[in-house]
């Protein structure tokens, strides 16, 4: 096998790195019109001309190699170590024709690495929609580099990339600029120190943090601690390099770059002046909010319900048609249902990441960050929150994904802890059968209360999630800069390809992910619910028949109570019994206690375990609904579903931390078990409080 | 009177004539926020924070903080 060319493809967020990516190796990376999309490194394989493959590697946007974040750093740690099985033989630069002065300062510092460099221009075919014309060949001759002038979107000029990349070996290393230049005494003596090594890669080490691998850590620990410098100075300097780099681009762009102003079109600033305007912005976010919504629950019904219905066929059709057994009720109680729990959610994640998409897609994000910013700093979170807290009602899973271009750890974080307040579409059946039940049906200003019970339930998850992350700001000592930079990109149109593509990425991730997680805790909780030990349970039948001997019960009724009597000697129906002392005083019994329990893993449970323990052969919640109604209070008599104990189980679902997948995801996301274990602790402990006063008060 | 970003009203323009690197993020800087290039104040949401700029070509909203560390000489219309 011939060596594979490694290329690196490197440039300012959203100049359509990835895009090239796409095109080179006809993979799916996520494309979007938002800073930040891609935060890690991602290859491929592109079959040259003449039988050359080439190794592609997509990273992270950076504007310079002086890392700031995370994921920029990941760009320089590649370029420095040239042992690093990535290293690029030749980088290609990606810059989009509209921003070329901005995305040429990292062009100048990869060639001042003396590495063999392609410039490549993108986005070209907006080129005459903004009047702008390029002489290229001044500008090779000026940046002495190869330059293709390309659009991934009109699928123009990657053919001469990659002829490019073929040839990588012909490019000049001559370096653009000199860096010595800036404090001459400074780097003489640097040279005279490290004699074997580039001066810029030397001034690059020393001024940044970041691990440089292992094998060459020595020399590079050497090099670092050459601090003749404070670091103020190092700053200075910095910037003092900066500006002369952008001396030079301005020069070469002078003649290289003319932009015929009466032929540029700006939709930009007219779209602008209404979509970030102080009144009519706000107006137009709260529309678009709106229809989300109504995309959410009402759209997603109809296929949600016919999911639910082919779920429960399916799980009926293997109880008839198997033999029957153990296995078999595994396959129909356990994993059929468990695979339900997650499907079902499909429809309400696509049109989410739907939205979401397009929003990203058509650079209308960052203005809702602008918007919101002002008012979500003052709780300690970023404008760049609002995107997760918005994506919470759906579900808090994505909604944690969305954070991860927070710039600053500290307001990312408490974005994260407290997204799982909002209401996500799990609370909502269990809210659903609960108001029916306990609230009444009467009127207030034209509002029927049970409506507007649920709307007080919407409006308590948004404030707990910004009054906690108030708390949170003033509790955590985190020191992290707290700056806020976003790019505001161009207006573009959403292409479909790019939206679909992550709508279907992103649900599978949710479904395979999550998904797993889900089906693992159903099947142990299906356990638990099936067997239990000693004779009680395993008698179970002889036991109520001959308790039943006089009472004339039919069938139906006979399994009922035989299959509820069962449940209550189950393993979990002995965790229910042990746990009631500790919610009697919330005013559940020990059935609302299994409830809980099981809730723990997933809260959309909560209703389907209530059915079973009321024995109802269904999840009809009209039937459920008035089981319910009828349960008595083993302490208090009366009904045991009273406004009192009603409120109290609200309260404790609004607050409670009860999903395994949350959990999983705050873990992936924080990178510790730490903060998911704080969630779990504080949010219940906060559901046990609210909920103990609330039916102390009330009863 | 010592101008800087924040005191800028909408469509207004400067010249940026120094910045303390202290306090603004390099990833700034390297945007073209340096002394030398032209900014102007396209929008800011209410209490005129954040800022909606467009530097050197490149358009960003930075915060209000952010801004007044940022000076500039205006560039009054003649
Ligand atoms: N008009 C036009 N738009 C393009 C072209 N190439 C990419 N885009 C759009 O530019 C935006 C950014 O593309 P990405 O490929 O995600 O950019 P990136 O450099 O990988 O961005 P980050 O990963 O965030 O650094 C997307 O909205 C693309 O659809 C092009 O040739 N023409
Ligand atoms: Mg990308």
């Amino acid at each position: 096998m011939s060596k594979q060319i490694n290329v690196a493809l490197i440039g300012n967020p959203n100049t359509g790195k990835t895009s090239v990516f796409n095109a080179l190796t006809g993979l799916n990376q996520k494309v979007g019109n938002y800073p930040g999309i891609t935060v890690e490194k991602k290859e491929g394989v592109c079959k040259l001309p003449r039988g050359v493959k080439a190794h592609i590697i997509d990273l992270p946007g950076t504007y310079s190699l002086n890392a700031s974040s995370l994921d920029e750093s990941v760009v320089i740690e590649l370029l420095l170590n040239k042992n690093d099985k990535d290293y690029p033989d030749v980088a290609v630069v990606v810059s989009d024709v509209e921003n070329l002065k901005r995305n040429l300062l990292i062009f100048t510092q990869i060639k001042d690495l003396e590495i063999p460099t392609i410039l490549v221009i993108n986005m070209s075919d907006r080129m005459k929609y903004k009047g702008i014309s390029l002489d290229i060949d001044y500008l090779e001759k000026q940046l002495q580099t190869k330059i293709a002038l390309i659009s991934t979107r009109k699928n123009i000029g990657i053919d001469r990339l990659k002829e490019l990349i073929t040839n990588y070996r012909d490019l000049s290393v001559t370096p653009c600029l000199d860096p010595s230049e800036i404090d001459k005494p400074y780097f003489d003596a640097l040279r005279k120190a490290f004699p074997n090594q580039l001066i810029y890669k030397l001034w690059l080490v020393i001024t940044q943090d970041v691990n440089f691998g292992k094998t060459d850590r020595n020399e590079i620990d050497a090099i670092a601690s050459f601090k003749t410098k404070t670091s103020g100075d190092l700053k200075r300097l910095q910037q003092r390099e900066t500006i002369k780099r952008y001396q030079f681009i301005n020069n070469v762009l002078k003649k290289g770059k003319t932009i015929d102003v009466t032929q540029a079109k700006d939709l930009r600033s007219k779209l602008d002046r209404i979509l970030t305007h102080k009144v009519w912005g706000y107006v137009i976010f709260f529309f678009i909010l709106l229809t989300i919504f109504q995309a959410i629950y009402d759209w997603s019904s109809v296929p949600m319900d016919l999911i639910d219905g082919a779920f429960a066929s399916l799980s009926e059709w293997v109880k008839t048609t198997l033999p029957s057994g153990a296995f078999t009720n595994l396959l129909a109680e356990g994993i059929i249902s468990g695979l339900g729990g997650i499907v079902i959610f499909i429809p309400q994640i696509a049109f989410l990441f739907l939205f979401i998409s397009v929003l990203e897609e058509s650079g209308y994000m960052s203005r809702v960050v602008f918007l919101m910013d002002n008012i979500m700093k003052r709780f300690g979170l970023s404008g760049k929150s609002v995107v997760p807290l918005i994506s919470g009602t759906a579900c808090a899973i994505p909604a944690i994904m969305a954070t991860r271009n927070i710039e600053s750890w500290k307001e990312r974080l408490i974005t994260i802890l407290v997204t799982p307040f909002t209401t996500c579409s799990a609370r909502l059946p269990v809210y659903l059968i609960i108001i029916s039940l306990v609230i009444p049906e009467g009127r207030f200003l034209g509002l029927g209360y049970q409506a507007l019970t649920l709307m007080l339930l919407y409006l308590l998850g948004f404030v707990s999630a910004v009054v906690s992350a108030y708390i949170l700001n003033k509790i955590l000592k985190i020191k992290s800069k707290t700056f806020f930079v976003v790019e505001m990109p161009n207006y573009k149109l959403p292409l479909f390809k790019n939206v679909a593509l992550t709508v279907i990425e992103k649900t599978k991730s949710f479904v395979f992910g999550a998904g797993k997680i889900i089906l693992a805790i159903s099947i142990v909780l299906w356990f638990l619910a099936s067997y239990g030990p000693g004779d009680n349970f395993n008698n179970a039948e002889e036991i109520i028949k001959t308790e039943n001997v006089a009472n004339n019960l039919s069938d139906d009724e006979l399994q009922q109570k035989i299959a509820s009597h069962k449940l209550e000697h189950s393993f979990i129906g002995i965790a229910g019994h042990a746990i009631e002392p500790a919610i009697r005083p919330l005013g559940y019994d020990w059935k609302i206690g299994i409830a809980i329990v099981s809730s723990f893993a997933a809260r959309e449970v909560f209703v389907g375990t209530l059915a079973t323990i009321y024995s109802v052969g269904n999840d009809d919640e009209d039937t459920i609904k008035n089981r319910m109604a009828k349960e008595v209070n083993p302490v208090l008599g009366g009904p045991l579903f009273t406004l009192a104990s009603g409120i109290s189980l609200l309260l404790f679902y609004a607050f409670a931390m009860q999903c395994m997948s949350t959990l999983a995801v705050v873990k992936r996301e924080t990178n510790s078990w730490k903060w998911p274990v704080w969630q779990l602790v504080i949010m219940t402990a906060i559901a046990y409080i609210t909920a103990l006063i609330a039916f102390q008060l009330l009863k | 009177m010592q101008y800087t970003i924040a005191h800028l009203k909408r469509g207004e323009r400067g010249v940026i004539t120094d910045v303390s690197s202290k306090n603004i993020p390099l990833k700034l800087l390297e945007m073209g926020c340096l002394p030398g290039n032209f900014v102007e104040l396209i929008q800011f949401a209410p209490f005129q924070d954040p800022m909606y700029l467009n530097i050197n070509g490149s358009h960003v909203a930075i915060r209000k903080e952010t801004a007044s560390h940022i000076l500039i000489e205006k560039i009054t219309h003649e």
